[in-house]
């Protein structure tokens, strides 16, 4: 039930995929808003809290997702799939992994350069590693920002192939990915 | 009497003018500061500098209306003690320093007043905006110093109006301007 079969994904990575597809695209939707806030917003304090806080937490999501690939790896692509197909989306899993890892990071970068910690809501604290290298926030600020947009394309690319795979295909790829055995 | 004479062409002496003289400012030593200071909310004063800047002046202290100076700030060296609040100063909701990357103050004339005191008249450009500002300065003192050099001294202080420099985001009523504090030591050359 919670872990992935040879056939089928358990509930542990259905959820950490629907749960972080979710905190993705809200992050985007928060952080494109919230640059914007002027000053007297009620927000302008809250949204970067907010968008920092969940931003810590789904790192730590996607750590415990990476170790659960290794505790339980995904099932084979289905037979019907074309090799183009899981070459395809095998790279794409890569870049979206690699893109949610830079975005992390990145913004990590943005937040400590003078030294002062990221708080996770009044739950804990993440220590600055203080100025890595010069012009540190500006140039962690730009890659978080071109990042951010690439990973969305990307992920919306993906959840256009799954809607491809279940109008056109016909096929099990998106039922599996909410736990339905085939 | 002959002492007299003798002290007072002493006197004479000492009073002699300072050679008209070029000073570069001091950055080498960081004994000058381009500071601002700017009301937050009208509840708080929040200061800030520009660490990068160079400039010369040429002083002399019996020609003061001839005195000159100039002065180039590195905008994207803000510094308020925060570096999400500087990178954001560095934006185009600010300072704009990708466009704009120095911000120049180019003196044109100067009205002594009482002492020390005089008003420096000159023509400040920041975010692409070129303004004559008055900056209400003061001579703080000069003289040699232990190493072999001559020295001067000033400060001087003007209050801007972010609006007028096309810096047009809305930090509150309060915050309409910024004051903008100099303190410059140059070193004759």
């Amino acid at each position: 039930m919670f872990k992935n079969s040879l056939t089928h994904y358990g509930l542990v990575s259905v959820l950490l995929h629907w749960l972080i597809a979710l905190v993705v695209f809200g992050l985007f939707a928060l952080g494109f808003w919230m640059v914007d806030l002027s000053y007297y917003s009620e927000w302008y304090k809250t949204a970067p809290y907010w968008h920092k806080s969940i931003g810590i937490l789904m790192a730590l999501a996607m750590i415990f997702r990476l170790c659960w690939r290794f505790i339980s790896p995904p099932p084979k692509a289905l037979a019907t799939h074309k090799s183009w197909e899981k070459q395809l989306s095998a790279m794409m899993q890569l870049c979206l992994y690699l893109g949610i890892t830079v975005l992390v990071l990145s913004g990590y970068l943005i937040s400590t350069e003078d030294g002062r910690a990221i708080a996770v809501f009044t739950w804990f604290e993440v220590p600055s590693l203080g100025a890595l290298f010069e012009n540190q926030a500006d140039i962690a600020g730009l890659v978080h920002e071109y990042v951010a947009y690439s990973l969305i394309f990307l992920a919306t690319l993906h959840g256009l192939a799954a809607v491809k795979h279940h109008f056109i295909d016909k096929d099990h790829t998106l039922k599996r990915m909410f736990g339905k055995r085939p | 009497m002959k002492k007299l004479l003798l002290a007072a062409s002493l006197a004479g002496l000492m009073a002699v003018p300072a050679q008209a003289a070029d000073y570069a400012i001091d950055t080498q030593g960081a004994h000058a500061f381009v500071q601002f200071k700017i009301s937050h909310l009208g509840y708080s004063w929040l200061y800030g500098r520009f660490n990068t800047f160079s400039g010369d002046f040429s002083y002399d202290a019996d020609k003061l209306k001839d005195a000159k100076i100039q002065l180039t700030i590195d905008t994207s060296s803000v510094d308020s003690n925060h570096a999400e609040r500087d990178k954001h100063l560095r934006s185009g909701d600010f300072l704009n320093v990708s466009k704009h990357p120095k911000a120049t103050f180019v003196s044109t004339r100067i009205e002594p007043k009482s002492g020390d005191k005089f008003d420096l008249y000159g023509n400040l450009t920041l975010n692409g905006v070129t303004k004559e500002v008055v900056i209400a300065a003061e001579k703080l003192g000069e003289g040699k110093d232990p190493w072999g050099g001559y020295r001067a001294g000033f400060a001087g202080t003007t209050t801007l109006t972010l609006k007028d420099f096309a810096i047009n985001t809305d930090l509150g009523p309060a915050s309409a301007t910024v004051q903008l504090d100099l303190s410059v030591e140059g070193i004759r050359k």
